[in-house]
């Protein structure tokens, strides 16, 4: 940051059982990959409620990684492909919400596949450092408004109404 | 003067059913006016701001407030309400969750102005004239309030007492809701006056297993009577909606829209609806996946926010530049 690039802040919800260990055998053994990501572990991706996804953006993450067991290896039996059809709802959703795709990702990673995952961070990480920070919460903010305008309105009120008592 | 408590209503963006829901408590108004004065009801009655703004503060013991706040005379309003009022409750999904013109925060101020004032069909407007904060004219100037990029909910703008959900409330939560308040028998402020269940549980169809390969939409099939509506391929958002309204609508056959708002615990509306019909899709081939969501659901903010856009985590869509550097941002805010 101190040079002024652009570090997109990435929140990865990572599955216990597959990913997560992924990521630590990417880091036993030593691949290099962005440190943008910041891992949270869920017991199963099939854990991650969309609202996990909207939350983080919300509080201003430049993108979302859900990462899960690869498609019918999950520890739960079949609740990956609920974060399948999740993802793809979600997806679906943030795309009408004018969201860019690299933003939103989902990656299948086994616990052998720690350079998988380090090279998914780092293509990811790359997307999003060319799209430039999301800030979403810099949407709410209403240009060229401010409590001035309001204060403007008191008074006017008050001129406006006020008329000799009799 | 009487010893009557003050009672104020007031609208904001709204569309007036919430006053119909007023008086739809039919004879019991009565009941209310010997409990309250009414003192201001811009709707129903004469009433001047003037006369609220010279109140003692905390003047009003209730005000009943619906509507969103779309621009800066709705946001004055709210706050001087605030000021004066014991007791803000937000009344209906408009003060709740922003409802349906909390859509409208799936565009911009100009997007909107631009289709409202010139490229509707119906717009008369050659000039191409749009509204202006001021208006300068030889007698002086004019003023128009300032309208939003974003339309807020009232609890976004104010501190909210308690929230009467519903588009609009029903009669019957209406009369729960003041009885609760004349006696004094509140849960802790800020919360939702309601039941704390789905509709699903106040909906007598038959519910079985969920398994959905293609989502309907309401004019592609005429429903069983009997069946659960969600069964039968049709988004009903009865699953992640507040009870309070008897489950009207499944009952005839037309599928929960979400009205209530999110039931007790659920933050996020559109994320609860997301992570439930998702779940419940017949498929593991993410292609198939795709094609079911997106040809059954075309308009996904729409049926999933419906009632709840400006209330949800996002509140409104990206708009166009937002990642651009704060620097040239600034720039375009001093253009404008």
């Amino acid at each position: 940051m101190s040079d002024g690039t652009f570090e997109p802040k990435i929140v990865g919800f990572l599955c216990n059982w597959c990913s997560y260990r992924a990521a630590d055998l990417a880091g036993s053994s030593r691949v290099k990959y962005p440190p943008n990501v910041r891992i949270i572990r869920v017991m199963c991706s099939g854990r991650v409620d969309p609202t996990f996804a909207l939350k983080a953006f919300e509080l201003g993450a430049d993108g979302v990684l859900l990462a899960g067991c690869h498609p019918g290896e999950c520890h739960y039996l079949e609740q990956n492909y609920k974060a399948m059809r999740r993802f793809s709802m979600l997806k679906h959703t943030l795309r009408a919400m004018k969201l860019e795709e690299e933003r939103f990702q989902l990656l299948w990673a086994s616990a052998a596949e720690g350079n998988r995952f380090a090279e998914h961070v780092a293509k990811m990480t790359d997307e999003i450092r060319k799209l430039g920070p999301l800030n979403w919460p810099r949407n709410w903010i209403e240009k060229g408004v401010g409590d001035k305008e309001i204060e403007k309105f008191l008074k006017e009120h008050e001129e406006a109404m006020e008329v000799p008592a009799r | 003067m009487s010893d009557k408590g003050k009672l104020a209503l007031y609208w904001a963006a709204s569309c007036g059913g919430c006053e119909i829901a007023v008086l739809a408590i039919n004879e019991k108004i009565l009941d209310v006016a010997n409990a309250f004065d009414i003192v201001f009801w811009p709707c129903v009655m004469d009433g001047k701001v003037r006369d609220i703004e010279k109140m003692p503060d905390k003047g009003l013991d209730l005000c009943l407030f619906n509507g969103g706040i779309r621009n800066s005379e709705q946001e004055y309003m709210a706050r001087l309400l605030r000021k004066k009022a014991k007791v803000l409750v937000a009344f209906g999904s408009c003060a709740h969750e922003g409802c349906i013109p909390g859509l409208a925060n799936m565009n911009s101020r100009d997007e909107i102005f631009q289709f409202v004032y010139k490229d509707c069909p119906s717009a008369d407007n050659p000039k191409g004239v749009l509204p202006e904060v001021e208006t300068k004219v030889s007698e002086g100037t004019l003023h128009l309030p300032f309208f939003y990029d974003t339309l807020k909910t009232l609890g976004q703008t104010v501190d909210v007492d308690y929230y009467l959900p519903g588009c609009p409330p029903e009669p019957e939560r209406i009369w729960d809701a003041i009885t609760a308040i004349l006696t004094g028998k509140l849960p802790p402020p800020g919360s939702v006056i309601g039941a704390e269940t789905t509709v699903c549980d106040e909906c007598p169809r038959k519910r079985e297993e969920k398994k959905i390969k293609e989502f309907k939409r309401t004019w592609q099939v005429i429903p069983d009577t009997e069946k659960c509506l969600l069964e039968q391929g049709i988004v009903c958002c009865g699953i992640a909606t507040r009870a309070g309204c008897g489950a009207l609508c499944p009952q005839v056959g037309s599928p929960c829209i979400g009205c209530y708002g999110p039931n007790a615990g659920v933050e996020d509306f559109g994320a609860r609806m997301m992570t439930a019909i998702a779940s419940v899709i017949d498929s593991n081939d993410p292609e198939e996946i795709d094609r079911i969501i997106q040809e059954g659901i075309p308009d996904p903010v729409g049926t999933f926010y419906r009632f709840s856009l400006a209330h949800s985590s996002l509140r409104r869509s990206n708009r166009a530049g937002n990642g651009k550097p704060a620097a040239k941002e600034e720039a375009e805010v001093s253009g404008r």
